[in-house]
């Protein structure tokens, strides 16, 4: 029998989450290809209830145990490893999610094989796999063809997540393995300041980036915000620099946004930014660099500074509303 | 406390970038490098914390183009040591720096064991693996990435760390020391030091050199291919003056029903 393809499942305060699907969509692409198994593998504490959801599987292998309450390098890193070892799979398949964060970057010393970040896309063709991949924040795509045994980190949005949810119930194993109780000890979640605003429920969302300069711009987005009837959002560089709360912030660590209307002013379209904002109805992106990312996600782009469109926006925006 | 920091440096992106003539690289001509923006932040972590509990902070990096004015830049910022890394071969992946880094740690004077290993949680050319995790296991400590907050319990050798999940929730975790922290962002952002300074410590101060003691032991999975990429979509130019602008934006609006 072929080796199989295996997709790392994450849940995440009891629920398996949409990037799984997605990659579980793609790795029965890529297992159907070869003509391998395709093997979703389930660590957590009290998860194998969730075994059931994960029918684009053919087998889902399960270990359920106290020790691996968060996903870290000691404990499912090192049981990923042994696994392994056992099972000889050929590619493995990671959600690059923050949740999966701290094992992507050490599985391959752990597992002892190589790795491919940043994949868009991994293709099976001729018996062997390509990866397509988004480096340099977005700005230069790499095709990468390990020899033999992989792991592939996804980015999100690779396959859709409906794909990947299938109603059938796939084969549960239970390994007799024990995990490494872990010394980086889990001690509670923080929930989100509900803040004044909650930017996941504007229609209209003027979304600033680093090409805004400074703290005293900032001004000019809340005005057209007001003009418009929306509120002021960003990305990470602007709430690492403490111009705008971390409850405003749009992408990977923050929110996920679908506005009618995302002005991106001064943002370049990382793809960690991107995956928060990429199903907002109308995009305009505005960047002097018109080779930035932001312009292959957006509708509508302005090669220009931000700063000179914003202030120039809601002087025409205020007189078209009297 | 004693901190190690490392600092790498990644290409600038808000250049242009351009491929090389071999097709799988970029064009080092074109290229401008600057201090990988997580690790800057995990410097500023680790001054934060030795205003808070005293101790060293020892900023270490392979050397490379720009690397003495990043580490002159470290001192003149506060902190303790600078250390540089020569004879490294160029254009190392992440897993090969990571491996060249856990080989090399042993060799230099006085900076292992650490209490606390920082670094960036991640950088934009981390094509094989990233840096934190890696010299993590290579070292046989523990690890917590995406990192922003870090309170230190000096006396029990325990950390209370606040790392990121997704959503704007963040979790809290205990954790021992000696410890690897893939910081993400700083609790402040980085500090600011004028060139002056920089320049006082370029005189007054020095970058200890160490030989790498080996070649990298991690494998490569090479590029077959690296192009600029294809867009699925591609926005719609506006062009004119800012007030041109203005105008055909509002008219896109008014057409949606925005305005």
């Amino acid at each position: 029998m072929a080796q199989s393809i295996w997709v790392l499942a994450e849940q995440w305060r009891g629920k398996i989450s949409d990037a799984t699907y997605e990659v579980l969509a793609l790795g029965r692409e890529i297992a159907d290809g070869l003509g391998a198994p395709l093997e979703a593998v389930l660590l957590g504490d009290k998860v194998k209830g969730l075994a059931g959801s994960l029918g684009a599987a053919d087998t889902v292998v399960v270990v359920d145990h106290p020790s691996l309450a968060h996903a870290g390098p000691e404990n499912h890193g090192e049981l990923l490893g042994r696994l392994a070892k056992q099972r000889q799979p050929l590619a493995v398949l990671v959600p690059m999610t923050n949740v999966s964060w701290d094992i992507i970057g050490s599985l391959p010393a752990q597992m002892e094989m190589p790795f491919v970040n940043f994949c868009e896309n991994v293709e099976a063709s001729g018996g062997k796999l390509t990866a397509r991949c988004l480096l340099y924040g977005g700005k230069m795509q790499a095709t990468m063809a390990p020899e033999g045994a992989a792991i592939y980190g996804i980015m999100p949005g690779a396959r859709q997540a409906e794909k990947g949810k299938v109603e059938k119930s796939p084969a549960v194993e239970e390994p007799a393995i024990t995990p490494v109780e872990p010394t980086v000890k889990f001690k509670n979640f923080i929930e989100p300041d509900a803040g004044e605003i909650d930017i996941t429920q504007m229609d209209v969302l003027i979304s600033v980036g680093r090409g805004m300069q400074n703290e005293d711009n900032m001004g000019l987005a809340e005005e057209l915000a007001e003009a418009l009837g929306g509120a002021v959002s960003g990305s990470r560089p602007v709430i690492d620099q403490g111009w705008l709360p971390l409850s405003r912030q749009v992408g990977k660590s923050g929110a996920t946004v679908k506005p009618k209307l995302y002005v991106a002013a001064g943002i370049s379209g990382a793809p960690e930014h991107v995956e928060g904002m990429k199903n907002a109805d109308l995009i305009i992106g505005i960047n002097t660099d018109a080779q930035a990312p932001i312009f292959n996600v957006a509708h509508y782009g302005v090669v220009e500074d931000a700063t000179d469109v914003l202030e120039a926006l809601t002087k025409a925006v205020r007189a078209k509303k009297g | 406390m004693k901190i190690l920091v490392i600092l790498r440096m990644v290409p600038d992106v808000i250049e242009e970038l351009e491929v090389a003539s071999d097709g799988k690289s970029l064009d080092s001509e074109f290229l401008r490098l600057i201090i990988n923006e997580s690790d800057n932040h995990a410097l500023e972590q680790a001054l934060l914390l030795k205003e808070r509990h005293g101790g060293t902070v020892t900023a270490l990096a392979l050397d490379g183009p720009e690397i003495d004015d990043v580490l002159f830049t470290a001192l003149a910022k506060g902190v303790d040591r600078a250390v540089k890394i020569t004879g490294v071969e160029k254009g190392l992946t992440t897993r090969r720096v990571a491996s060249v880094l856990a080989q090399s740690l042993p060799a230099v004077a006085n900076v292992l064991p650490a209490d606390m290993i920082l670094t960036g949680c991640q950088a934009i050319d981390d094509l094989d693996g990233q840096v934190a995790p890696l010299l993590t296991q290579a070292l046989k400590l523990p690890y917590l990435g995406l990192v922003t907050k870090v309170n230190v319990n000096p006396p029990a050798a325990r950390a209370s760390v606040v790392r990121e999940f997704s959503g704007g929730v963040r979790g809290e975790f205990d954790v021992p020391m000696p410890v690897v922290l893939g910081i993400q962002a700083a609790e402040k952002p980085p500090r600011y030091v004028p060139v002056a300074k920089v320049r006082a410590v370029m005189k007054s101060a020095r970058i200890e050199a160490v030989a790498a003691p080996g070649a990298p032991q991690a494998p490569a999975v090479d590029i077959v291919e690296m192009k600029k990429p294809e867009a699925a979509g591609r926005a719609k130019m506006i062009e004119g003056s800012p007030e041109d602008v203005a105008a055909k934006i509002c008219d896109i609006l008014a057409e949606r029903g925005l305005l």
